[in-house]
């Protein structure tokens, strides 16, 4: 029972992890009014980058800084089309996924060709990780597992608490006021949507090397999406996000949990339970939300 | 009268300017990673347009884009934003194929247009779902559409694999059961594969004109998509219509499915789908989600597509890549701003009233 418990709580933190990492991206971004549905195609970018600098170096840390670092100009210049040239996000995001769809496979196929490279190494937290239960599925991870968790409460602090968190929740609700008063709309929204791309580029160097450690084309199969339900479903709060993300991967667990009985035969059928999970807890939820009034509309400065 | 046809060369320039400045981005990006580009670009071409048979294959890739743009033309004339077409257009291929393979005994005519009538079926009610979900629970039709795609993405997976759906032939791969050979569409040109879905890609294009320009309900879909208050103030029901749009829209891009099926391979295989239901989205866009300018781009796309097969043949680049400039097509197309900026000689006050006329 002990196994069964463990197993299933470290399946949760592995899969919820990425979607954490990624949703926390997205709090702000959206929070300061831009959907971005290009998450998708920065996270898989970004699986692509991680395993491609970890195949070059050798080190999984140097292959997460790419990542991080190609997310950041996915994002950089997601912001320039759709915060400068005020092109529709939807259609930019789109075109994003796509891109990045072309654009792993065309590398892929030219230096990776899936081959495996060095994963995250796991730490353990001394002392604590002995403990029985709690030590295996609390403090055996690798470093992207304990920040995700760990700038939870940073993130919260931030967003509620600080000057600059006012500004950005500010300017998703009314940008025009925010000009008024003399906050750079374009800036906030600029430094927000850069930073969801550098969480993003995490999160898919997460997919890549947190446990499989190689690229497949393809691989982060909706969880950039998925990022987005759980920003949408956890209300836009670093700490509900948490929540959020911590129950689609309960999803994910169960699902590979009945994969292991007689329902196997119908695979498909559980692979479909994170989507499903994803629509359900969206239509439960959408309706009290506490979505920014100007969200994915572009600013203008009169 | 000028400021119209101002307007209309414009609605001219921008795409082609934006497909000009993918192409030679794609260029350099290949370049970088160290292809040869006039080797793969000259390849695309012949693979597009070398001969009778690469233009059927063009035409045959235009087909089911044709109707996946149609699709998402549909739903954002009603303010709706389908990025569906995807899973849409897989559920009306399995419906049409269950019809088609299943359903024996009937007349050649009338069993086609039951196939058809189920895969447009199908993926209308896989768009209805959208469209409840949205007016009953307000749940954002970007996320329900996305994670449908997946939902029938392993439903196709399971189709393929599992009894009765699957192809029983002893040693077949996995794929559907093959549909009857009175549903197969006729060849419509010597020397290619070129089918009769074409014409019928046409024909939706036809009633995608008629039915948004020339009908009271498509009127109705215009102003809401334009403007839902108008709309709300004059009587029309904006439920209704919505949900009307993206029931047609899910079923246009089932025909596309169950057309492509009948047209060219004659039986479902899992990746039938290609990558038609987001490229629908880049040649909507490109063509401005007018019916002409959806005929125009469906064909560029169709030629990308098409001779994309042949530059991984003939030049080694990954036929993947052309979704890199598909992308950038579409980021250029709907960046009108980019090109008005490099137009500085433009005075500033004229520039300003021309961006609030289009918005």
């Amino acid at each position: 029972m002990a196994d069964l418990i463990t197993n299933f709580l470290t399946a949760d933190i592995r899969t919820a992890t990425p979607l954490l990492l990624a949703a926390l991206g997205l709090v702000f971004s959206e929070r300061a009014g831009i959907v971005n549905i290009g998450t998708e195609g920065i996270m898989l970018t970004g699986a692509l980058m991680g395993c491609l600098g970890s195949y070059l170096t050798g080190s999984a840390m140097l292959g997460a800084l790419l990542a991080v670092l190609s997310g950041g100009i996915m994002g950089l210049i997601f912001a320039y089309f759709t915060v400068t040239l005020r092109s529709n996000q939807i259609v930019v995001g789109t075109a994003f996924n796509i891109f990045a769809t072309g654009f792993t496979v065309t590398v892929n196929r030219l230096a990776l060709n899936g081959a495996k490279v060095k994963g995250f190494p796991v730490y353990q937290i001394p002392v604590l990780s002995k403990i029985p239960v709690i030590g295996k599925v609390f403090f055996r991870w690798s470093l992207p597992v304990y920040f995700a968790f760990l700038i939870v409460p940073v993130c919260w602090f931030v967003l509620q608490k600080t000057n600059i968190g006012l500004k950005i929740r500010a300017v998703g609700e009314h940008p025009k006021a925010c000009d008024t008063v003399g906050i750079n709309v374009f800036a906030i929204r600029y430094g927000t949507i850069i930073f969801s791309g550098l969480l993003a580029g995490l999160a898919g160097s997460f997919v890549s090397m947190g446990q499989l450690s190689a690229f497949t084309e393809g691989m982060v199969a909706g969880k950039g999406f998925m990022a987005l339900a759980v920003c949408v479903f956890g209300n836009y709060y670093p700490t509900t996000v948490m929540g959020a993300a911590l129950l689609f991967g309960a999803a994910d667990a169960l699902k590979y949990r009945l994969l292991t009985t007689s329902l196997a035969g119908q695979y498909q059928f559980l692979n479909m339970l994170p989507y499903a999970i994803t629509i359900i807890a969206l239509c439960a939820f959408a309706k009290k939300s506490n979505k920014p009034v100007c969200s994915g509309v572009p600013y203008r400065k009169e | 009268m000028q400021n119209k046809g101002r307007k209309q060369l414009e609605g001219i320039l921008f795409p082609v300017l934006s497909i000009i400045v993918a192409l030679v981005l794609g260029a350099v990006i290949m370049a970088v990673m160290g292809y040869n580009v006039s080797n793969a670009y000259l390849s695309l071409l012949k693979g597009a347009f070398g001969n009778k048979n690469s233009v059927g294959e063009t035409l045959i890739q235009a087909t089911p884009l044709i109707f996946t743009a149609l699709s998402y033309a549909i739903a954002l004339r009603c303010g709706l934003v389908n990025l569906g077409a995807e899973g849409q257009l897989y559920i009306g291929g399995i419906c049409g194929a269950i019809v088609g393979a299943h359903l024996t005994g009937i007349p050649g005519p009338i069993h086609i247009i039951l196939v058809l009538a189920s895969g447009f079926l199908g993926g209308a009610l896989w768009g209805l779902i959208v469209g409840i979900l949205k007016v009953k629970f307000n749940a954002s039709e970007l996320i329900t559409t996305i994670m449908l795609n997946y939902i029938a993405l392993e439903l196709v997976s399971y189709c393929v694999t599992n009894a009765p759906f699957k192809d029983m032939t002893p040693g077949a791969a996995p794929r559907m059961a093959a549909v009857a050979d009175s549903v197969k569409l006729p060849i419509i040109m010597s020397q290619s594969r070129l089918h009769l879905g074409f014409l019928f890609a046409l024909i939706g294009i036809v009633f995608y004109y008629i039915f948004m320009w020339r009908t009271t309900k498509g009127y109705e879909m215009r102003v809401i998509g334009q403007n839902p208050n108008a709309g709300r103030y004059s009587g029309m029901n904006i439920k209704t219509n919505g949900i009307l749009s993206i029931f047609i829209a899910g079923g246009f891009a089932g025909l596309g499915g169950i057309i492509n099926i009948i047209g060219v391979n004659y039986y479902l295989a899992e990746g039938f789908g290609g990558n038609y239901g987001f490229s629908g989205i880049a040649v909507a866009l490109l063509g401005s989600c007018t019916p002409i300018g959806i005929l125009i781009s469906s064909i560029l796309f169709g030629a990308l597509n098409a001779g994309g097969i042949k530059m991984q043949l003939l030049a080694g680049v990954p036929s993947a890549a052309i979704y890199m400039i598909q992308g950038m097509i579409i980021i250029f197309a709907v960046s009108k701003e980019l090109f008005l900026w490099f137009r500085k000689c433009a005075p500033k006050s004229k520039e300003k009233k021309e961006v609030k006329a289009d918005g």
